[in-house]
C-alpha cells in the first residue's frame, strides 16, 4: 500500500500496467514489484520445482522470486525481475509457471510430494529404465519444472555492442561510488560510472541517511548534477557491468529501452559496452540475505532492506503490520522508518540477547522466527524464546541476516573472497583483480561515513597511480554506525527452511549432500543445485556455506567459497552476440559481376566470405545437372566465361622477391622467364601441401602470385611470417590486389577469339604460348592477360582494374554467347578439372603431400624450401602410401561418392581393410560417365585394377577401375592448341 | 584481453591471431637432424607461468608480434616485433 | 567497339543521412600502396616530400592534406592517395596501384565517434585520435584503415568488395546513436 508522504516519486504521474491481464495504476519510477506492491500484491509467482507461492523477496537485480514475463510475441522476454522492470503505459506483464492462473496452480501439488522431491531425487529417481530418461522423463520434469519460456519465435528486437575507454571506471553509484566518481571527476581523469539501477544513488535513495546534513537522495542528486556537466565524465544509468576481465577490459550490459513501451526505428533494446578502464573503483555495495527458518517463502516475507527501500524510494509499505527479525541494528532501523511513516510494528525479533531496548515498540530479545503460516500469503510468524513459542499476527515480516558484500567482480579472474569474522561475511582479497580497487559495502564497509571515506580513498589511490594530482575533497558527514552482527543462518527445527529460494533448495537439502559425502562447496552446488539459478546464489551462497560447514564440523573458511564468474546478473545471449546474428555474423565479399551474375538467376554458393555463382540455368532447365552439363559442353566446345577474381592474388616486389618464391614455393621461380607464368606448390613447415596456384613474372623483381579463393588469407598470413620471423634478411614487400584486379578466366577452343576482340593486338601462338601473361589493353584499358588454363581447354584470365569489372562481364558474356558459348559456374568448373585430374582443396586437405597427389618431383632438390625437410621423412613417401588416381565405376552401381572409402574387390569393408577414399565426384558430360578423384594405397602402380568403393553412410557400393586422374585430353593437345 | 602491438599500441585481442610458441622462429639447417626438427615441427612446452608465443596482428598493421605473458596470471609482460626479436 | 564504363565502389549504396551524422563515398583519386624496401624509408620520404609535398608518415600517422595524402597503412606500406605516384618513387618502395582496391567512404557530423565507436575497438574519440591519426583496425568484422580528416570527419576505408556490409553495418550503427537523440 502506498504511505502518504514518503517515497521520492512524482505521485502527479500516473503509470497504468497490466499484470496477469489485469489493469492496475503505479506512478513513473515505480518498479513492477514497488507498483504490484502499492496495489496490495503479495504473490508475484510459483517456484521453480515446487511451485510454491512466492512474492517479491528483494528490492534489486538478485531477486529470486518475482519473475515475470514481459510482453508479447516476438519480443516476449521470460524471466525478466520485477524488481528491475520499470513500468510504462502499456506494460504488460504476466507471472510464470503457473497453470491455468497464478492463484490456482495444478502443479501446486508437486509441494505436497515434496518429501519424495529432496536433493539428488531426480538422480537417483529417473535412472531406469535408460530409454525412459529422453522420451519420458526428460519431458515430464521440463513441463513440470522451469521459469519463463521463450516464444519460441525470431528475437525482433536490436541489440547492440559498443566500446568505450576511460581512465577509471567507477562500477556502483552509491555513496562510495558518487564520491570516487566526483573526486576522479574534478582531477580532470576520463570517468565512467555505471549503476544498474535507473536512478543513482544506491542505498542513498533506500535509506533516511543524511549526508553532510542534507537528505541522501538530495546530496546524490547534488553530486551527479556537478558529475553530469563535466564533459570528461559519462554517467551510465541501467548499465550493469558483468565481467571483470584480463587487462582492465569490462564487459557491461545497458537496458536501453526495457523502460519504455515504444522502439523507435533502429534503436537498440539492450547496448553490450566492452569498456577499458585504465583503473577502475569497485562499489558495488552488499546484497542482504536472508534467514533460513521453517516456510520462510511466503509471500510477505522479505529482506529488511528491500522493505525499507520499498518505503523510502518507492513510498510503499509492504504490509500493515508488520514484524521485524534479524541479528543486527538495520532491524530497528527497520521498525523506526515503519513507525515514523505510520505503519503498525507488531513485534521486533531480535536474536541477540543484548539488543537494545525501545519505548516505541515490542522488542523480543534472543528470540527466533521458526515458521510461518497463512495461504499463498503471510498471516502469522511463530516466535520461539526461552519461555516457549507464541504466535504473531502479522502480514509482512521484514528479515535480515545480516549483509553479503558484493565481492562478485572480484572473483572473475579467479579471486578467492576472504573471511571477515567480525562481519560475518566474505569481502574481497585486495588485487584480486588488476587496476581494480575496492570500496564501501562491497569492501565490508557498511556504514554510510565508512563508504564516502573509502571511495574518496580508492579513487584517490587510482587517480595517483596515472599520475594525477588528486583534489582534496574532505568527506562529507554521514552516519557511521558499528555493524554488530551475531551470526545467524537458520534457525533449527522440523520443515523445509528454504536457502536458495529460486531453486527450490533448503536446509535439509544441504545437510543431505553433506550426509552423503557430497562436502566440498562445488559438490554440494550441483547435487542440491543451490546457488545455480538465474540469481547464480546471491541470496543463498553464504547462508547455504555456512549450513554445509556446520554439517560437515568446519568453519566457514575452511569450507571455502564457490566460484563466482560473469555475468553478475543474467545477460540476454542475443546482447553478447549483437549484430552478428544472421548474416551479420561476417561481411560479404561481392565480385564486380556478382549482379549481373544474380540477374541471371544464378544461385551462389559461400566461398570462405565470397559468393560465386554456381550455375546459370536457362529456360526450360529444371536441374542444376541440365545446366552444369551444358555448360561443361560449351567449354569444351566454345568458350566459357567465369569470374575468378575471388583468387587470391598477391604482388611481391623487391630486390630478393625470386628468392623469396624460391624459400616459399617447392619449385624454382628465381629461373622463371619475364612474361612466363609457373605453377606453384606451397608446403607447409610440416612437409604437408599447404596450397597452389600460379605465379606470375611481370618483371625482373615484379610477380604476382595466385592462391586459392580459401587459402588467400592463409596464405598473406603465411608470407609475412616468412618474411618477419624467418628470413628478415631478405628485402621483399607484397601486397594483396586481389581486390584491386576483377579476373575472368576464358576457357575453350574459341576463348583466343573472344579475347582477340578485346585487345588491341591479335594473339599469336608465338607471342602467347601457353603460360604466357603480360601487360595488354583491354578496351582500351590497361590490363593483364594470362594464359593459363583450368579446364584444359585453350583458355585465358583476363584482368582490368575493379571499377571496369562489371562492364567487362557484361561485354564478355555478350560477345561468348555470340560465340555459341556463355557463362559457367563453380558446379561445371568443378568438373571440368576434375575431368583433367586436378587438385583443390577436397584433394590438398591438410593430410596429403607432394608425392601423395604425384608432385613429388616439384621439390626442387637445388633449394632448401619450407617444408622440404620434414617432407623427405621415410613415412610420408614409403610404399603403401595412399595416392592420388582417378576412378570410373564399372558394373552394375555407377553411382560414385566423395567420402567413400575404398577396399580390394574381394575385402570386406572394415577400417581393416581400408586402401584409401575418394575426394571429389562428378558427372562428366564429356567422357558420360561419373569420375571420381581419390587417394589410393600405391594407386598409380594399379591403373587397370578393379577396386571396390563403399558408402557407410548412404549404403552404396560401387566397383571402380583405377585410372590415371588425367582422364581427358592426357597429352594436354588442346590446352597448347 | 588486450596486447600491445609494437606499432600500434595497446589493442584488443580480437585484432589479433594466435600461432603459437615463439619456437616457430628457431628454424634448424636442413641438415640439423632429426631430433632438432622434430622439436622445432612438433614438440612444445606447456608452461605454468611465463611464455614467449607469436601473434599477428592480422586485423592491425599486419605484423608479427612476440608476446611474453604468464599464463597463470594472465599478466602481459612484454612484445616485440618478430622480425627483431629473432636477430 | 565496346567501351568499358567504371564503377565506384559504393554505387547505388551512398550517400546516406541518419540523424546528424552523414555517409557519403569519397573519390579518392589514384591510390598506390607504397612499401619501402630495406634502409631507404629516409630516401622515400625526401622523393615523397618533393614529389608530392608530404613525409612518409610514421606509424598511427597520415602526411599532407586533402587531395594529396599519405596514410600509414600497416607495418611495412603507406597508402598514397590523391596523385598518381612519381616514378622517383619506385626506387626506394614496391609501387602497387590499389586505386580500385578500397572502399573509401566519409564519415562526418556531430556524434561520428559514437557511430564509430559501435563498431572499432579503439578510442576514436577527439581528444585520443586527433586530425592527422590513423589506425589499422576492425570495424565490426572487416579490416579496415580509419583516418581523421576533419573535426567531425573520419575517412574510413575496406576492401571494395565488402562495400555493402561496409554501408550496412555503418547505417546500423548510425540508426542506434540517432535514435537515442
Amino acid at each position: 500500500m502506498r504511505v502518504d508522504g514518503r517515497g521520492l516519486l512524482d505521485r502527479s504521474k500516473s503509470v497504468p500496467f497490466l499484470f496477469d491481464g489485469v489493469r492496475y495504476s503505479g506512478y513513473e519510477g515505480d518498479t513492477l514489484a514497488s507498483a504490484l506492491l502499492a496495489n496490495g500484491i503479495r504473490l508475484m509467482g510459483r517456484s521453480f520445482k515446487y511451485h510454491r507461492p512466492r512474492g517479491v523477496l528483494t528490492a534489486g537485480s538478485e531477486e529470486p522470486n518475482a519473475l515475470v514475463t514481459v510482453g508479447q510475441g516476438a519480443s516476449q522476454e521470460p524471466n525478466v525481475r520485477a524488481t528491475m522492470q520499470e513500468i510504462y503505459a502499456g506494460l504488460d506483464a504476466r507471472s510464470q509457471n503457473r497453470w491455468p492462473s497464478l492463484n490456482f496452480d495444478v502443479l501446486g501439488m508437486n509441494d505436497l510430494a515434496a518429501p519424495f522431491f529432496g536433493a539428488g531425487f531426480y538422480y537417483k529417481t529417473f535412472m531406469w529404465p535408460k530409454s525412459f530418461w529422453e522420451k519420458v522423463y526428460e519431458p515430464a520434469i521440463r513441463r513440470a519444472a522451469g521459469l519463463g519460456a521463450l516464444s519460441g519465435q525470431d528475437n525482433v528486437d536490436k541489440y547492440e555492442r559498443a566500446y568505450a575507454f576511460c581512465d577509471l571506471l567507477v562500477i556502483g553509484a552509491g555513496p562510495a561510488g558518487l564520491i570516487a566518481a566526483l573526486v576522479a571527476g574534478r582531477a580532470g581523469a576520463d570517468v565512467i560510472l555505471a549503476d544498474e539501477g535507473s536512478r543513482m544513488g544506491g542505498r542513498l535513495l533506500a535509506e533516511t541517511y543524511e549526508v553532510d546534513g542534507k537528505p541522501g537522495p538530495v546530496w546524490a542528486d547534488e553530486v551527479l548534477a556537478e558529475l553530469g556537466a563535466m564533459d570528461n565524465v559519462r554517467l551510465m544509468t541501467r548499465t550493469t557491468v558483468a565481467g571483470a576481465y584480463d587487462q582492465g577490459t569490462y564487459g557491461a550490459l545497458e537496458r536501453v529501452l526495457h523502460h519504455e513501451g515504444r522502439r523507435p526505428h533502429g534503436a537498440p533494446l539492450e547496448t553490450f559496452w566492452h569498456i577499458v578502464a585504465k583503473r577502475s573503483v569497485l562499489a558495488a555495495g552488499a546484497l542482504e540475505r536472508p534467514v533460513a527458518f521453517r516456510d520462510n517463502d511466503r509471500p510477505g516475507i522479505m529482506n529488511a532492506g528491500a522493505v525499507r527501500a520499498y518505503l523510502n524510494r518507492w513510498g510503499v509499505s509492504a504490509g500493515r503490520n508488520v514484524t521485524v527479525f534479524g541479528n543486527t541494528d538495520d532491524i530497528h532501523r527497520t521498525a523506526r522508518d515503519l513507525l515514523e511513516a505510520g505503519v503498525h510494528v507488531a513485534a521486533v525479533i531480535d536474536s541477540r540477547h543484548d539488543a537494545p531496548l525501545s519505548d516505541d515498540y515490542p522488542v523480543l530479545r534472543g528470540a527466533q522466527v521458526c515458521g510461518s503460516s497463512g495461504r499463498k500469503g503471510l498471516e502469522s510468524i511463530t516466535v520461539r524464546r526461552p519461555s516457549g513459542e507464541e504466535k504473531i499476527q502479522t502480514d509482512c515480516l521484514a528479515m535480515t541476516g545480516g549483509w553479503n558484500p558484493s565481492v562478485h567482480l572480484t572473483c572473475h579472474m579467479n579471486g578467492r573472497p576472504t573471511w571477515q569474522r567480525d562481519i560475518a561475511a566474505f569481502v574481497p582479497t585486495p588485487g584480486a583483480v588488476p587496476g581494480m580497487v575496492v570500496a564501501g559495502a562491497c569492501n565490508g564497509a557498511f556504514s554510510t561515513a565508512a563508504c564516502l571515506r573509502e571511495g574518496a580513498a580508492a579513487a584517490g589511490e587510482a587517480l595517483g597511480e596515472l599520475g594525477f594530482t588528486v583534489p582534496n575533497l574532505a568527506p562529507p558527514q554521514a552516519e557511521d554506525a558499528p555493524n554488530e552482527i551475531a551470526p545467524l543462518w537458520a534457525v533449527p527445527g522440523k520443515g523445509r527452511a528454504w536457502l536458495d529460494f529460486q531453486n527450490d533448495v533448503t536446509v535439509k537439502d544441504v545437510i543431505q549432500a553433506a550426509v552423503e559425502n557430497f562436502r566440498s562447496v562445488e559438490h554440494m552446488k550441483r547435487y542440491t543445485t543451490q546457488g545455480m539459478a538465474t540469481d547464480q546464489g546471491k541470496n543463498s551462497n553464504v547462508a547455504a556455506l555456512a549450513v554445509l560447514a556446520d554439517a560437515t564440523g568446519r568453519g566457514i573458511p575452511e569450507t571455502g567459497t564457490t566460484t563466482f564468474r560473469p555475468p553478475y546478473s543474467p545477460v540476454a545471449i542475443a546482447a553478447f552476440g549483437a549484430g552478428a546474428e544472421g548474416m551479420g555474423f561476417k561481411p560479404q565479399r561481392f565480385t564486380t559481376s556478382h549482379k549481373a551474375t544474380v540477374a541471371r538467376g544464378a544461385p551462389m554458393i559461400e566461398a570462405g566470405l565470397w559468393y560465386r555463382p554456381s550455375y546459370f540455368p536457362k529456360a526450360g532447365e529444371t536441374t542444376w545437372r541440365q545446366s552444369c552439363d551444358r555448360e561443361v559442353r560449351m567449354v569444351r566446345e566454345a568458350v566459357g566465361v567465369a569470374d575468378v577474381s575471388t583468387l587470391g592474388k598477391i604482388d611481391i616486389q623487391g630486390p630478393d622477391a625470386g628468392e623469396f618464391l624460391d624459400f616459399v614455393y617447392t619449385n624454382m621461380f628465381s629461373t622463371l622467364k619475364v612474361g612466363r607464368t609457373r605453377y606453384g606448390l606451397m608446403l607447409r613447415e610440416d612437409g604437408h601441401v599447404m596450397d597452389d596456384g600460379t605465379t606470375a613474372r611481370l618483371d625482373e623483381h615484379h610477380y604476382v602470385m595466385t592462391t586459392t579463393t580459401a587459402g588467400a588469407g592463409d596464405v598473406m598470413k603465411h608470407l609475412e611470417f616468412v618474411t618477419q620471423g624467418l628470413r628478415p634478411d631478405l628485402d621483399v614487400a607484397f601486397t594483396s590486389v586481389t581486390e584491386q584486379w576483377a579476373q575472368f578466366a576464358a576457357a575453350g577452343p574459341k576463348s583466343r577469339e573472344l579475347m582477340n576482340g578485346l585487345l588491341e593486338a591479335p594473339l599469336t601462338d608465338e607471342d602467347w604460348p601457353f603460360m604466357a601473361c603480360g601487360p595488354v589493353k583491354v578496351l582500351g584499358v590497361e590490363g593483364r592477360l594470362f594464359r593459363i588454363s583450368f579446364s584444359g581447354e585453350h583458355a585465358y584470365e583476363i584482368a582490368v582494374p575493379a571499377r571496369y569489372g562489371a562492364s567487362l562481364f557484361d561485354v564478355l558474356t555478350e560477345r561468348a554467347e555470340a560465340l555459341g558459348g556463355g557463362l559457367y559456374g563453380m558446379e561445371a568448373l568443378n568438373v571440368l578439372r576434375i575431368e583433367k585430374g586436378f587438385i583443390t582443396h577436397a584433394e590438398i586437405h591438410g593430410r596429403t603431400t607432394a608425392f601423395d597427389i604425384g608432385m613429388g618431383r616439384m621439390v626442387s632438390a637445388k633449394k632448401d624450401c619450407i617444408g622440404k625437410t620434414m617432407s623427405e621423412r621415410p613415412g610420408l613417401e614409403e610404399d603403401g602410401r595412399e595416392q592420388l588416381v582417378g576412378l570410373k565405376p564399372i558394373g552394375e552401381s555407377r553411382e560414385l561418392l566423395a567420402g567413400a572409402h575404398l577396399y580390394k574387390e574381394e575385402a570386406e569393408p572394415v577400417r581393416v581393410n581400408d586402401q584409401g577414399y575418394i575426394t571429389s565426384v562428378c558427372y562428366s558430360p564429356t567422357l558420360g560417365s561419373m569420375l571420381g578423384l581419390g587417394f589410393l594405397a600405391d594407386g598409380p602402380a594399379r591403373y587397370g585394377e578393379i577396386v571396390k568403393m563403399v558408402d557407410g553412410l548412404r549404403g552404396v557400393t560401387t566397383l571402380c577401375e583405377v585410372v590415371n586422374p588425367v582422364f581427358f585430353d592426357p597429352e594436354g593437345g588442346r590446352v597448347r592448341g | 584481453m588486450r596486447i600491445t602491438c609494437p606499432h600500434c599500441g595497446e589493442r584488443d585481442r580480437r585484432e589479433f591471431y594466435y600461432r603459437g610458441a615463439a619456437v616457430d622462429l628457431d628454424r634448424p639447417a636442413p641438415d640439423a637432424g632429426e631430433e632438432a626438427w622434430d622439436n622445432f615441427v612438433y614438440l612444445r612446452e606447456n608452461p605454468a607461468g611465463v611464455t614467449r608465443d607469436l601473434w599477428y596482428h592480422e586485423s592491425g598493421c599486419g605484423a608479427w608480434v612476440v608476446v611474453t605473458r604468464n599464463t597463470v596470471t594472465h599478466e602481459v609482460l612484454g612484445s616485440e616485433l618478430a622480425s627483431e626479436a629473432r636477430s | 567497339m565496346d567501351k568499358l564504363s567504371a564503377n565506384t565502389p559504393c554505387e547505388g549504396l551512398l550517400p546516406l543521412t541518419v540523424g546528424s551524422v552523414n555517409l557519403t563515398e569519397e573519390d579518392p583519386g589514384a591510390m598506390t600502396s607504397i612499401a619501402p624496401y630495406k634502409g631507404r624509408v629516409k630516401d622515400l620520404s625526401a622523393a615523397l616530400k618533393a614529389a608530392h609535398g608530404m613525409t612518409y608518415p610514421a606509424a598511427n600517422r597520415a602526411t599532407g592534406k586533402a587531395g594529396a595524402r599519405a596514410v600509414w597503412f600497416g607495418h611495412a606500406q603507406a597508402m598514397l592517395m590523391g596523385p598518381a605516384p612519381d616514378a622517383s618513387l619506385a626506387e626506394h618502395a614496391a609501387l602497387v596501384d590499389q586505386s580500385d582496391a578500397w572502399a573509401v567512404v566519409r564519415l562526418e557530423g556531430d556524434g561520428v565517434e559514437d557511430v564509430l565507436a559501435r563498431l572499432v575497438p579503439v578510442d576514436l574519440r577527439p581528444a585520443q585520435f586527433k586530425r592527422g591519426h590513423t589506425v589499422r583496425s576492425l570495424l565490426f568484422h572487416m579490416s579496415a584503415s580509419i583516418t581523421k580528416v576533419g573535426e567531425k570527419t573520419f575517412q574510413i576505408m575496406v576492401f571494395r568488395s565488402m562495400a555493402e556490409t561496409l554501408v550496412h553495418d555503418l547505417k546500423t550503427a548510425m540508426e542506434g546513436v540517432a535514435a537515442r537523440g
